[in-house]
């Protein structure tokens, strides 16, 4: 087991989501970084657990990763930002409040906290930038870039207090591993602003404004995509973008990509195994940015 | 909702101490007031309170006017606050406090569609180990506003006609350890 990563997809990567869990794993083949599911992982609580009970928000979390932990990971990759912030903030809390943390061991049973927080919880974006990095991205690009510009969008939890992913004011990583594969990619000002999560789906129409806010910002820089790091950003984005569009009455038809789909194409992935035949808005630009015909005639990159 | 100048009576300064006592609530009387996380809220124009306020209201012991409020259940926990604070104060960790009390207490606003969503997710999690987009969604219009429903169904369709709709109920294997640490103890 030593070598691979733990892999936690979380709820929406088998739901909403399918298309970025598709693309992620192409592209960790691709790499040769294996992720292997964490057997019968449970959901990570999301940020409505912990609204109601903060002991069993914590155990849920702490669940995973004593499974990641007897199947013999180190690394945990979460691709999910709610699930990447809600497991490293149970490992904080058990940390740093003895209370919670005697509560957790008694509920796991055989749970050792040291072990449980030795568990490194990583987003994928970070462990390619850190494992792979954007020199081995320019290095073993097998496909030449010949859409538009992107604005690079990280989303809230995962640059948030308890993350190591980036930086939490100004992220780059995205950028830069986009700009390797020779993504142009635009200064986007939004690019930590909160996509509103759930809030599409109790409060409508702030969350949609919300977005709204985002797609505008993004289209004013420049862009003709927004690539994501989030199910649920992405989900937002992309499925609430006609009603926008509506509302607004501003012309967006903007794909919305997760980055592992930029990524896993521009390194040669077979193009129906990165999922982006589920885009909602923008799909012709997709068709044709992510061509085989045009792929083809121009892979000698 | 008018708002009234309010009597010192009505105050409760020892609930106050008692939140700050609470995991995140630590920095709660270190507040200066300065506003960056109302400034930097996506959501505080459709407050009720800004956060700023809510932490003022907190900490002098205003508990119903914090408890009921529509601002703890607009917080999306994006952390933008917590990571803005000046004082280090884990205002997102204070709103999920007051959350979970106000659950406890019923003092959420009715009908409202974001604490009723929490409480059918945390329904479905405990039953079955996982959330399942779906039957989440329907569960929660089904209980606060079902005319949702037809708003959402333009959306479903999008969803469905690109496989990214599943109808499965996910549900974990091992469920009997799950409950058993999941059994519910105490609210606090």
């Amino acid at each position: 087991m030593s070598g691979a990563y733990g892999y936690f997809p979380g709820c929406s990567l088998k739901g909403a989501g399918v298309a970025y869990e598709e693309s992620l794993l192409a592209l960790f083949r691709l790499l040769g970084l294996p992720l292997a599911e964490l057997e019968d992982w449970n959901c990570c609580g999301a940020t409505s657990y912990m609204s109601i009970d903060e002991r069993s928000a914590i155990l849920l979390s702490s669940r995973n990763l004593l499974l990641a932990h007897k199947a013999g990971y180190r690394d945990v990759v979460a691709p999910c930002s709610a699930c990447y912030l809600v497991l490293r903030k149970a490992q904080d809390y058990m940390e740093r409040y003895p209370r919670i943390g005697k509560e957790v061991h008694a509920a796991l049973g055989d749970g050792d906290l040291k072990v449980l927080n030795a568990i490194r919880v990583r987003h994928p974006l970070e462990v390619l930038y850190t494992d792979v990095g954007p020199g081995r991205i320019r290095q073993s690009l097998v496909r030449q870039w010949h859409g538009g510009r992107v604005a690079c969008y990280y989303g809230c939890q995962m640059v948030r207090p308890y993350a190591e992913a980036d930086r939490a004011h100004d992220p780059m990583r995205m950028d830069e591993l986009l700009r390797a594969a020779g993504v142009p990619t635009v200064d986007y000002s939004l690019k930590t602003k909160c996509c509103g999560g759930s809030l599409t789906g109790t409060t409508h129409e702030v969350g949609v404004r919300l977005n709204y806010a985002l797609l505008r910002e993004a289209a004013r820089k420049g862009a003709d995509a927004i690539a994501t790091v989030c199910p649920l950003c992405q989900y937002n984005l992309d499925a609430y973008q006609r009603e926008i569009r509506r509302a607004s009455h501003e012309p967006f038809d903007m794909p919305i990509l997760y980055f592992s789909q930029i990524l896993g194409w521009a390194l040669g992935a077979d193009t129906g195994a990165l999922g982006l035949r589920r885009a909602i808005s923008g799909r012709k630009t997709v068709q044709q940015w992510f061509s085989e015909r045009r792929v083809e005639k121009e892979a000698y990159a | 909702m008018q708002r009234k100048l309010k009597f010192q009576s009505e105050a409760d300064p020892e609930w106050a101490r008692r939140v700050s006592d609470r995991p995140g609530c630590e920095g709660l009387f270190s507040c200066l007031q300065c506003g960056a996380c109302s400034g930097t809220c996506p959501l505080s124009i459709y407050m009720d309170f800004s956060p700023r306020r809510i932490i003022a209201l907190v900490r002098e012991g205003f508990r119903a006017d914090a408890l009921s409020s529509k601002t703890i259940w607009l917080c999306a926990s994006c952390y933008s606050c917590t990571v803005h604070c000046p004082r280090q104060i884990h205002i997102t960790d204070v709103m999920y406090s007051l959350k979970r009390e106000a659950i406890g207490y019923r003092l959420y606003p009715a009908r409202f569609p974001v604490p009723v969503l929490a409480q059918e997710f945390c329904k479905l999690v405990r039953r079955r180990g996982r959330s399942s987009e779906f039957w989440l969604v329907l569960r929660m219009a089904l209980r606060s506003n079902p005319f949702i429903l037809f708003k959402m169904a333009r959306t479903g369709w999008d969803l469905a006609r690109t496989g990214r709709l599943s109808l499965r109920r996910e549900r974990i294997k091992d469920m009997d350890s799950l409950s058993h640490h999941l059994a519910p103890r105490e609210v606090a």
